[in-house]
């Protein structure tokens, strides 16, 4: 079943590629064969105006892993995980400097649309923000303006199931987004940003605004979802880190206005057992938090 | 009960917490009720006056509606007196007001909402559409006067329904604009980067997302515009609606009058006939803003429901 249905996704996504050819002019590489693509990050920096939030971050987002980042409020963690999509840009005065990559394309790059990047790497928020729409018009809203061009409820089946909610709504798909229950609707934006074939998923804190069983569900969801993409999260529910995570990076702030900076990152088992700077430790053991 | 302090009544601080609330509240559900009082008579005034009023102009007015006032065209004599080019000449501006400037307001609005930056060109613009809000009608008038009926007569005709109609737009444009900025400020930001996560342009965000969930304000904004500019009869007056017309308007570049001002035409004779005809016309008036009105509601109802 996954070979034929990766293969499936391969010639949706070309599809997409070609159904706008304005919009890149430089050549998309698409999702390899059964693989997705990674990210990396050099020197990146991201600027409210004059304020410097965020400093000279490095970082390598593997593809099939879900790398999480911790940190105390404040230290640049939000503002860091939108600049991998370059949504940070879209606030007025804000902007971004630095080299990111999707594969081995930077993302930054001139002659890059931002507005396809945002379809090839997709971001759940922390509050649920599902549209004031039915749940089957949630899903096949992002695919429809990218142009698919497939079957749409087969698309919309496939993105639910892959979100683990198709079967709480396969029977009220023309029901609002808004009736069902939050964990419910954060689940429906994860299905919709799944139904646009992005190839990083981002999620900023997906589970706080969310109760328990909920929270496990999105997080069984996020095991599966690292078989297909690659996923960053950020987080503030440090058990929730070291329990899915494979990769953890540490933001930290020295001194209150200062910028953010990634101060540690390492394979989850050692950033929580023996990482190797101070303030890492501190926090990981909820010396401060 | 400890006297240090000076005497403390026992009444006072009776309760189990001990402290000096007074524990009486009565003094407080009073002033709580003749408050409620106050603001119930205030509703009231208001909606008795209106009573009175509809119920006075009814029982002029609505013994002398028949459907020979209603298509008869206006004369020298009382009885033969009739409001149908007034009302087509009414029912003609509505739609080619609501026409032109809905589009215009909804689009105007659109773009310095969620499109221009914050500059001080836009703020500029934004601080002058709320004054023009306020700016009498009559001046409305006269600009129309310059530039729709003297400037422009190879285009309008000079003194037509679409001249009438051009000004009436420009009174109310900024009503519309405005109203529809409130919609689109109360839509929460989460709606449209839920959207641009997507991959979806600005336009695609608006059209799909906003403008829908907009809609219920933008059109309760333009209820109240269209009623202003049914109501208007000094601006209309000054861009050449007549007073005395014996023909039906044929089209946007006709010569034409309005129910307001064939209404203050008929006030201003002496004999009484007169007066009842303008009450009936005051009722016409009436129905057609509500039919109007009714309208909008309509679509908005429709549209908040699919939302």
């Amino acid at each position: 079943m996954d070979p034929r249905e990766t293969k499936e996704e391969e010639v949706a996504l070309s599809d997409l590629s070609q159904e706008r050819p304005e919009a890149v002019e430089q050549e998309e590489t698409p999702a390899k064969q059964g693989g997705t693509l990674g990210m990396s990050v050099e020197n990146l920096s991201a600027f409210y105006g004059s304020f410097k939030a965020v400093t000279d971050v490095n970082i390598d987002l593997r593809p099939h892993t879900i790398t999480a980042l911790i940190g105390p409020s404040g230290c640049g963690k939000s503002t860091f995980i939108r600049c991998l999509n370059r949504l940070h840009e879209m606030i007025p005065e804000a902007y971004a400097k630095g080299c990111v990559k999707l594969g081995d394309q930077d993302i930054y790059a001139k002659n890059i649309d931002p507005v396809s990047i945002r379809r090839r790497i997709g971001m759940v928020f922390q509050k649920p923000n599902p549209f004031s729409k039915s749940i089957y018009e949630n899903v096949a809203w992002g695919a429809r303006i990218n142009g698919y061009k497939g079957d749409m409820d087969e698309l919309v089946e496939r993105s639910l199931r892959r979100a683990a909610l198709w079967d709480e709504v396969k029977d009220k798909l023309k029901k609002s987004g808004f009736d069902l229950s939050g964990g419910q609707q954060q689940r429906l934006v994860i299905a919709r940003t799944l139904a646009v074939e992005p190839e990083v998923i981002l999620m900023d804190e997906p589970a706080s605004a969310l109760d328990p069983v909920s929270t496990q569900k999105i997080e069984d969801t996020m095991a599966e979802l690292k078989k297909r993409y690659t996923v960053v999260i950020v987080t503030h529910n440090m058990q929730q880190a070291a329990r899915i995570s494979d990769y953890t990076g540490f933001f930290y702030i020295e001194n209150m206005g200062d910028p953010g900076q990634l101060w540690e990152f390492d394979e989850t088992n050692k950033m929580f057992s023996s990482p190797d700077r101070k303030e890492t430790e501190d926090y990981v053991t909820g010396r401060f938090g | 009960m400890a006297t240090e302090h000076g005497t403390r009544n026992p009444q006072q601080d009776r309760s189990e917490q001990g402290g000096l609330f007074k524990t009486s509240t009565s003094g407080r559900h009073a002033l709580d009720w003749l408050f409620l009082v106050l603001v119930f008579v205030a509703t009231m005034i208001g909606l008795v006056v209106l009573a009175v009023l509809l119920v006075d102009i009814a029982v002029d007015g609505v013994p002398r509606l028949s459907w020979k006032f209603i298509t008869s065209f206006p004369s020298v004599i009382p009885e033969n007196s009739g409001i149908y080019p007034a009302l087509l000449g009414s029912l003609w501006l509505v739609a080619l007001t609501a026409l032109i400037s809905v589009p215009l307001g909804i689009g105007a609005a659109v773009y310095l909402e969620e499109y221009a930056a914050d500059t001080w060109l836009t703020r500029f613009i934004e601080v002058n559409i709320s004054n023009l809000a306020g700016v009498p009608s009559i001046i409305y008038g006269l600009l129309g006067l310059g530039i729709f009926v003297n400037l422009l007569p190879s285009v309008t005709s000079g003194e037509s329904i679409l001249s009438g109609a051009l000004t009436l737009s420009l009174l109310i444009l900024p009503i519309i604009i405005i109203a529809t900025r409130e919609a689109l400020r109360t839509i929460p930001n989460a709606v449209r980067e839920g959207g641009y996560a997507l991959g979806a342009t600005r336009w695609e965000v608006i059209r799909s997302h906003l403008l829908p969930m907009a809609l219920p304000g933008a059109l309760t904004g333009t209820i109240l515009a269209l009623s202003r500019a049914i109501g208007e009869a000094a601006p209309l007056i000054v861009v050449g609606a007549a007073t005395y017309i014996t023909f039906a308007p044929t089209g946007p570049l006709s010569n034409y009058s309005a129910l307001p001002i064939q209404i203050f035409s008929w006030i201003s004779q002496p004999q009484p006939g007169f007066q009842t005809a303008a009450a009936a016309g005051i009722v016409v008036l009436i129905v057609v803003l509500l039919l109007t009105n009714s309208v909008a509601v309509m679509l908005r109802n429709k549209y908040q429901k699919r939302v």
